[in-house]
């Protein structure tokens, strides 16, 4: 301020004034020790001064400067402490001292507010893992962003319907004239499958797929041996680390023999590194050549070649760097339109080619030829639950701090703290809790990866090494304290000195309501995820008990897989059944648990033209009714010792529902398949039986004896039931390997099949039993911190309520009550918005429960009952207490 | 008092500051020096020179007023005290005995 003043005056005076060299006078004022720095910068301008009316600026200036530099040594510099100038260190060191002293002094209420924390932050980061996982779903190949699957989407009057295979032409089209757009056009079998692999010695199911040479190099694959040229010979194989452990043990099994299905000749070429779990392709154990498969199936060159309406493909391409999506999907549109031109059935559903990059695999596929919202709603879902459980936790902390601390706050401020520095000590305090917290939260977190892992079916790691990671804690962890902190510490700091210190600061009305708010808050969310969880088990159990029409019990199933069992099956019947381990066996088409086939081009007499729906049809052979137990409600089952059954058919009574004539055994039914026409007569009608998801509705279906779509390839058996599973396993595959002894016995029990129907939600229900457990598991902790420490402030009126009379049933009321009252509305609050949030939900089951209204009242009631056991045990304690004790003090 | 020592630098404008009674600071100091001594003297030792007198008690230090050739800074007058003054009369008395032990030669 004097110097400005100064210059502006002598500036004026002089009009010349002209000033030393900035950087060093700034230079020189840092370093100088405070109590020199004046009367040395004083001398130092004199003499500037002089030199520069004797010897010219420039060298004023470099000499300035040299003696600024010579200034630089002990004596002249300031210590590193202890001057007058007041760094903050000291402040900062003093809130975490005393920060670390309150929650000594409270010890219980640390232990509630750490813990709960510490359980919110948990659940927040194993979310929080989880979500990354499913976001970087695929991000295993380093091209992931370029890579896609080609698809067609197809209009005609029925609506848009989305292919994800694809004609033999079409993809053959794609490699002669759009090669230029992609690195690589990738022609596969439709989907990973299981196919035998054997060596001399050992046979495995493994599961695989038959790809274009390119396949290793744009999945870049890790390979451990070989290279990505290692398929560009057909017949070849490679194979997967976890494969080749099984087979060839730790030696290197390079140029070893297999074969695949027991007929095909290949030599290993290459080992690549597993797939993680969070891919596309994780269960892809080996790959061969799409040539080899080509030879194995002469009829996709005889026939399919020109077929543009045989899908049986999937194509995958990598765009070149140089291009993206939008435009190639724009050049490759027509590729499909321009080869149906000249076949109007398909011309006139317009199929147009596009790209879905694999980015969008997971969480944005199609289902029923619109993007399936559910993982991209599940996926947000999860993030909101997690971000509630951490707002809960929040909430204890910021509710379970008291006016305890008025005093202090009223002193701090009789002696000059302003308002923001006694936040600042405040969030400093909840940093201390958050920072605690976190460190048990990641003892629990690793702790509870493995169990997680386990639940979610994922391969989540912690990523300690990785940065954003850290960050990403570090975010979580300044919101948190934010969050945390900022009601108690805006509160607190607003005290005003002197009411605080004359004590009148009593819990005040503000603080109160707001206290109350949150509560609510947090009732309102534990009891709309437990509402959620209830009905979630509901819906499950619900569909658990839909009569399922089949006995699962000791049926197995296996698949007829490879040249070795083709042509056995009566053979391997007869053995069965005589090795005395067996009660029945029969053969289907497909799994038991499964409609494998559908078609349509059905015909009867009476049929209204707007039924053309396709009818699921399943060939079987007349033992099947039995071996699955299936129950005949009209007519008979078919029968092995009439020869017309072969044109005989049973329909379930779904499909009897769908044709809507009402005497339908004896009926002839009539199907057109490939252009020839097939005669069969109705002569049974079949309870309805669920195959497909628990959740649909039955698919009308037809079974029949002998079909033009295709052969049983299932074999299924039904255990002796006087024999035990253990025991009938062991002959079984004996008699397996005597009659097929390349068939590995790959079993697969009907029970586990079905109940894998179930996965999906009984894991969602695990989770949201989880989560609501410990929201309100957490929302109790609190309850309880703020209702000790209102009983505390309670003690005189509660005695002298006691001296007057006051029973202690009374006591406990009155202390209850409250609570009860503020759990009652957070009750109301929370039923609508589980009842429209579960509605929502249930819609998507077209086979589903009721919201009956007695899940709203179990639950609330049992909310109340948690809150009153909470409660009780201070309400008890204090009521019990010796009104002498709480009164004595005056 | 024998642990008090005093460096040749120091001494020298110690005898300046005492020289110059109650007029002395910074610039003076180095300007009286160099004209004594005939040679440049940095401004830099002369102050640490003056810190360190002043922290062993040899000199004491007064504010004089603000002036305008000093970019409105203060000047740090310095005055001997009493100590500094026995320590240069010591060092004298020293400087004396021995030069009067010298016998007399003749460098004729």
């Amino acid at each position: 301020m004097l110097l400005v003043y100064w210059q502006l005056e002598t500036g004026n005076q002089r009009m010349m004034k002209s000033n030393p060299p900035k950087l060093a006078l700034r230079f020189f004022r840092w370093f100088c020790h405070p109590k020199l720095c004046d009367s040395i910068e004083g001398d130092l301008m004199e003499l500037y001064e002089e030199r520069k009316i004797k010897s010219g600026k420039v060298k004023a200036d470099a000499h300035f400067i040299k003696d600024v530099l010579l200034l630089f040594r002990p004596g002249i510099i300031k210590p590193t402490e202890g001057t007058q100038t007041l760094n903050t260190y000291g402040m900062y060191k003093s809130y975490f001292k005393i920060g670390w002293r309150n929650l000594l002094k409270n010890r219980g209420f640390a232990v509630i507010n750490i813990g709960g924390l510490a359980v919110g932050v948990t659940v927040a980061i194993l979310i929080g893992l989880w979500i990354f996982d499913e976001v970087n779903y695929d991000t295993y190949h380093t091209n992931y962003n370029r890579i896609s699957q080609v698809l067609t989407r197809e209009t005609d009057e029925d609506g848009t319907g989305i292919n994800t295979s694809l004609p033999y032409p079409l993809a053959l089209e794609l490699k002669a004239n759009h090669a230029d757009n992609f690195k690589h056009i990738v022609v596969s079998t439709f989907g990973i499958r299981e196919y035998i692999l054997s060596t001399e010695d050992r046979n495995f199911t493994k599961t695989g797929q038959f790809m274009d040479a390119g396949a290793p190099e744009m999945l870049s694959l890790k390979m451990i041996h070989g290279s990505y040229t290692a398929l560009n010979d057909p017949n070849t194989i490679i194979l997967s680390a976890s494969t080749a452990q099984t087979f060839f043990g730790d030696s290197n099994p390079v140029n070893q023999l297999m074969k695949i299905n027991n007929r095909l000749d290949v030599k290993v070429t290459g080992v690549y590194e597993d797939l993680p779990k969070n891919t596309t392709f994780a269960d892809l154990k080996f790959l061969a050549p799409f040539d080899l498969w080509l030879v194995d199936n002469p009829w996709v060159k005889e026939k399919a070649i020109n077929d543009w309406s045989n899908h049986f493909l999937k194509v995958y391409t990598e765009i070149l760097p140089s291009t993206d999506f939008a435009t190639v999907a724009a050049r490759i549109k027509d590729a499909e339109r321009n080869g149906v031109k000249d076949i109007p059935e398909q011309a006139a559903q317009n199929p147009e080619v596009f790209l879905h990059p694999m980015q969008d695999w997971h969480l944005y596929s199609f289902k029923n030829s619109v993007v399936n919202p559910e993982p991209s709603r599940i996926v947000k879902l999860v993030g909101l639950i997690g971000a509630l459980v951490l707002v809960l936790a929040c909430i204890n902390l910021s509710t379970a701090r008291s006016e305890v601390r008025a005093k202090e706050v009223g002193i701090r401020k009789a002696i000059g703290s302003l308002r923001h520095q006694l936040i600042g000590q405040f969030l400093s305090e909840s940093f201390l809790v958050v920072i605690l917290a976190f460190v048990i939260a990641f003892v629990l977190v690793s702790l509870l990866l493995p169990w997680f892992n386990d639940l979610t079916a994922k391969q989540i790691v912690l990523p300690i090494s990785s940065t954003p990671f850290w960050l990403m804690i570090l975010a979580i962890v300044l919101v948190t304290a934010l969050l945390a902190g900022m009601y108690p510490a805006s509160y607190l700091s607003s005290f005003k000195p002197a009411k605080a210190l004359k004590g009148v600061m009593r819990a005040g009305k503000g603080l109160y309501s707001q206290r109350r708010i949150l509560v609510v808050t947090q009732f309102t969310i534990s009891i709309t995820l437990i509402i959620c969880t209830i009905i979630i088990y509901n819906q499950i159990q619900f569909a658990q008990n839909r009569p399922v029409g089949y006995s699962r019990e000791g049926l197995i199933m296996l698949e007829m897989k490879g040249n070795d069992l083709k042509g056995k099956y009566e053979i391997l019947s007869n053995e069965l059944k005589k090795a005395g381990v067996v009660s029945e066996v029969s053969q289907s088409m497909g799994k038991i648990t499964q409609v494998w086939s559908n078609n349509d081009g059905w015909d009867w007499q009476g049929r209204d033209p707007a039924l053309t729906k396709s009818f699921g049809t399943l060939t079987i052979t007349p033992e099947h009714g039995n071996v699955i137990g299936w129950q005949i409600l009209q007519g008979r089952d078919f029968s092995n010792n009439l020869v017309s059954d072969s044109s005989a058919i049973v329909i379930n009574e779904a499909a009897l529902n769908y044709m809507g004539i009402t005497n339908v055994v004896g009926e002839r039914m009539s199907w057109t398949f490939n252009d020839k026409t097939y005669h069969y007569e109705v002569i049974g009608i079949v309870k309805d039986m669920v195959m497909e998801s628990p959740y649909q509705p039955i698919r009308p279906t037809i079974f029949l004896m002998k079909a033009p779509n295709g052969k049983p390839n299932w074999v299924n058996i039904k255990i002796n039931p006087a024999i035990s599973t253990q025991q009938a396993l062991i002959k079984i595959e004996e008699v397996l390997k005597k009659v097929a002894p390349t068939t590995p016995f790959d079993y697969k029990f009907v029970d586990d099949e079905y109940n894998a129907k179930f996965l999906a939600e009984v894991r969602i229900g695990k989770l949201a039993s989880l989560f609501s457990s410990l929201a309100i598991f957490i929302s109790c902790l609190g309850l309880y911190g703020m209702a000790s420490f209102i009983a505390e402030q309670q003690t005189k009126e509660i005695g002298i309520r006691k001296v007057l009379g006051a029973s202690i049933t009374n006591l406990c009321a009155l202390l209850s009550k409250d609570f009860v009252l503020l759990v009652a509305i957070s009750c109301i609050v929370a039923i609508p918005i589980a009842y429209y949030s579960m509605a929502a939900w249930l819609i998507k089951f077209p086979y589903r429960t009721e919201l009956s209204f007695w899940i709203f009242i179990v639950t609330c009631l049992g909310a109340l009952m948690i809150t009153l056991l909470t409660i009780s045990f201070q309400a008890i304690k204090t009521a019990m207490e010796n009104p002498v004790k709480s009164l004595r003090s005056e | 008092m024998t642990q008090q020592s005093l460096g040749e630098f120091e001494e020298l404008v110690l005898l300046m500051v005492a020289a110059q009674h109650d007029e002395a600071y910074g610039v003076t100091i180095l300007e009286g020096l160099e004209e004594k001594l005939d040679k440049k003297v940095n401004i830099s030792a002369v102050h640490v020179a003056l810190k360190r007198m002043e922290d062993k008690g040899f000199v004491k230090s007064r504010f004089g007023g603000i002036t305008e050739d000093r970019g409105g800074r203060r000047k740090k007058f310095y005055v001997i005290t009493a100590l500094g003054k026995k320590m240069l009369d010591a060092q004298y008395d020293l400087r004396n005995s021995i030069y009067k032990q010298i016998p007399k030669i003749s460098f004729g």
